[in-house]
């Protein structure tokens, strides 16, 4: 059977200090909330293809905690940790974000669920405190491309040799 | 002149958020100086002023016509601004991608379990 496709990812930048992802998915929102709020789920998808998820702690509930910690495929680990500041279960999350290799900055994201038709756009509002934080955060994904590029290079090497 | 710096520059001129205002307008076709200056409701000093900076850096270009200066968006210069935001996305949609496989068995089990339905 063909299963509808899902969108793909969107990322403007608003204003100097934010960040804006929207994506829809092929699924109610509540399977969207849980897939986003359950550390069993969290693990299979938060790290895409660049690593495996050894920790995924989440305390739901406004004033808990969360820490989600990876080890890169290249070896190194990044971890990440903040709070739950508002929970509107299937609806919204607003979260801080700190990067523990930056600890002394963190960002608030602010998550909504919209469902239509059985689907759901999620957007991800994310709120630095300085342009250079979010232009930090933003390079991070060049770093991943650029690993990405460099492991087909090697792929191709290894390939040709 | 320093052709290394323009991509800098333009990174910088985007951060300006009346600038981007200009782009955005730009974006949807060519406009003279007084037309922008109505639709910003910008005084045109700053409206000039915004628009030689983003033409510094090759964001614009300007042709004249009659007594008039019509400037449009030089899309190539946003090429890597563009690029940037791009390599941020992908990283994004990978991790969404695993997301709609995860998603796809929420729902074959949901309906499994759902057999009164």
């Amino acid at each position: 059977m063909a299963v509808t496709s899902s969108g793909t990812a969107i990322v403007t930048l608003p204003t100097d200090t934010q960040i804006l992802i929207t994506r829809e998915f092929n699924a109610p929102k509540h399977l969207v909330y849980k897939a986003w709020t359950t550390p069993e789920l969290i693990k299979r998808w938060w790290t895409g293809d660049r690593g495996e998820a050894t920790v995924v702690e989440v305390d739901l509930r406004v004033g808990g905690t969360w820490r989600y910690v990876m080890v890169a495929n290249e070896g190194f680990e990044v971890a990440f940790h903040g709070e739950y500041r508002e929970i509107v279960p299937n609806e919204r999350l607003v979260t801080t974000e700190v990067y523990e290799a930056v600890p002394d900055d963190f960002a608030v994201n602010t998550l909504t669920f919209a469902e239509e038709d059985g689907r759901t756009t999620i957007t991800l509002l994310v709120e630095h405190s300085s342009k250079q934080a979010r232009d930090m955060h933003v390079d991070s994904g060049m770093e991943g491309g650029l690993q990405e590029a460099l492991d087909k290079l090697e792929q191709l090497a290894v390939s040709l040799g | 002149m320093a052709r290394a710096a323009t991509t800098a520059d333009a990174f910088n001129a985007v951060a300006e958020p009346r600038r981007r205002q200009i782009l955005d307008v730009l974006a949807g076709g060519e406009h003279s100086v007084n037309d922008l200056v109505g639709r910003l409701d910008l005084a045109q000093p700053l409206v000039s002023k915004h628009l030689r900076v983003l033409r510094e850096v090759g964001l614009v270009d300007v042709r004249d016509e009659g007594r008039q200066r019509i400037y449009r968006l030089n899309g190539r210069s946003l090429k890597p601004i563009h690029d940037w935001v791009k390599t941020f996305e992908r990283s994004w949609e990978r991790r969404f991608a695993e997301m709609d496989v995860v998603l796809e068995e929420l729902k074959e089990k949901e309906e499994g379990d759902g057999g009164d339905e």
